[in-house]
């Protein structure tokens, strides 16, 4: 009997002791998500917008990113999406590029020589995303579905989603694939469905607290082919391109809430 | 009226056409480059590979057998006695090093274990993908087969279970034999804080 009644007390403490860790973790997330430095990339990508820049000497004040030249409202929430005058579909990073190149008259080169920033110096693609994404709060994310290119990235997207490959044998889903699910403390939202995709995708870009960065869809698909110990993938490339169109297009409907803070 | 719904919802899945596994091949062939000890020949699927993104990593009973049997032949004991040094194995399964892009293959490989399972109960930050280890080796004992069926598993995991989401970290080079060994000894020697 006294046996029993330790052994409940302990199992109860216990429980307590998980309880409070738990509770602990929310309250940092909570205290992450409040006081995210997200703005202030935000206004730096405005002020980039708006410079003159390249051989032409223009800014990037009339880029079409697929609402018409210039128009910022809604653009990021409608990507990825298929641009006919590129003949390709193209994410927000993608598009920039292409607007740096035939805007601006940089080499491609030129404009993708640093697509990832440092703590210290962001990139030029990682303050604009901030400052573009931040024009679509509060409107439903819907990437492009209708056109049969779109379509096939999406589906290209799904694919490689499942595609184990590497030296460890990984694909998307031997991390993303199953719920309730931890790497060490950090629990892995399953991304092909859509409950857990739409509050992920929906704050992407994000001011990411333990390398005090702001990263990217781009910057997040290279660093997951990173630690799945595979060779590199191009920026801006079909692959990472349909991986995001997927991700997005799989959190359809959602409400788009960042730039967001992540661990 | 509901199983309706759940037929309709099939077959929108099925009308969508995916590539297959070979067209995805030639897709990251072309997208990816070889950057560190990260070389291209990784993109290059293998039978197991090509076999678990083909059925979703629901094998056929049959073939999942023949396969297995085929990854048990690439599983190389060494002499003597399999456990090693449980404290340097404990080091090893903090370690979440080794095979990417930007570590160097000079330096000893981690193997993560954390990442994925429970071990010593003084480390509580665990993944949870993989089982748990906690007690291991309390019910199963130190005999030769056991050490054999450990260092096996962490030599090859698709050698007794084709789709496992653990990688074959003997037959890839990412663990020396010496190494193996000090990680069976984590999970079976009665002095690791596993057992306790």
């Amino acid at each position: 009997m006294k046996a029993l009644a330790f052994g409940a007390a302990l199992a109860l403490s216990c429980a307590a002791y998980g309880q409070d860790v738990a509770k602990e973790i929310q309250r940092y997330r909570q205290m992450v998500a409040e006081g995210s430095p997200a703005e202030l990339f935000e206004l730096e990508g405005e002020e980039l917008w708006k410079k003159p820049q390249g051989p032409r000497s223009v800014s990037l004040q009339r880029c079409d990113l697929g609402e018409g030249p210039g128009v910022l409202k809604a653009a990021y929430a409608h990507l990825p999406r298929y641009f006919k005058d590129a003949d390709r579909v193209m994410d927000l990073e993608t598009r920039l590029v292409h607007c740096m190149v035939t805007l601006q008259g940089r080499s491609r080169e030129d404009a993708t020589a640093r697509v990832f920033g440092t703590a210290d110096r962001p990139s030029e693609l990682e303050v604009l995303s901030a400052y573009i994404a931040g024009q679509s709060r509060g409107i439903r994310m819907e990437a492009g579905m209708s056109h049969p290119r779109e379509k096939q990235s999406y589906e290209l997207g799904r694919a490689l989603y499942f595609h184990r490959v590497g030296a460890w044998d990984f694909s998307c889903a031997s991390c993303h694939g199953e719920e309730g699910k931890r790497i060490r403390m950090q629990e892995l939202p399953v991304l092909y469905k859509p409950q857990y995709a739409r509050p992920v995708i929906a704050t992407w870009p994000a001011y990411r607290v333990s390398t005090s960065q702001f990263v990217t869809l781009q910057w997040r698909m290279n660093d997951c082919y990173r630690q799945m110990r595979t060779p590199e993938p191009a920026f801006g490339s079909e692959t990472t391109v349909a991986l995001i169109h997927f991700l997005t297009a799989t959190a359809r409907g959602e409400a788009y809430q960042g730039p967001g803070s992540k661990r | 009226m509901r199983r309706l719904a759940l037929v309709l919802a099939a077959m929108t899945c099925t009308a969508l056409a995916d590539p297959t596994p070979q067209e995805v091949q030639r897709i990251m062939q072309r997208d990816f480059h070889p950057r560190g000890q990260a070389t291209m020949e990784r993109v290059v699927q293998d039978g197991v590979q090509r076999v678990c993104t083909d059925t979703h990593d629901q094998p056929p009973a049959d073939l999942a057998k023949a396969l297995e049997a085929d990854q048990i032949k690439t599983i190389v004991y060494p002499e003597g006695s399999l456990l090693g040094d449980w404290k340097r194995g404990e080091a090893l399964a903090q370690s979440g090093r080794g095979m990417t892009w930007n570590d160097k293959p000079a330096e000893p490989a981690g193997r993560s274990c954390y990442n994925c399972h429970e071990l010593s109960p003084k480390e509580l930050s665990h993944g949870t993908l993989g089982p748990s280890l906690r007690r291991f080796g309390k019910t199963r004992g130190t005999d030769p087969e056991v050490q054999r069926y450990v260092y096996g598993k962490i030599y090859n995991a698709k050698a007794y279970n084709l789709c496992s989401q653990m990688p074959r970290l003997g037959a890839s080079g990412t663990l020396t034999p010496a190494q193996i060994k000090d990680l069976v000894a984590l999970l079976l020697d009665p002095a690791s804080p596993v057992n306790e």
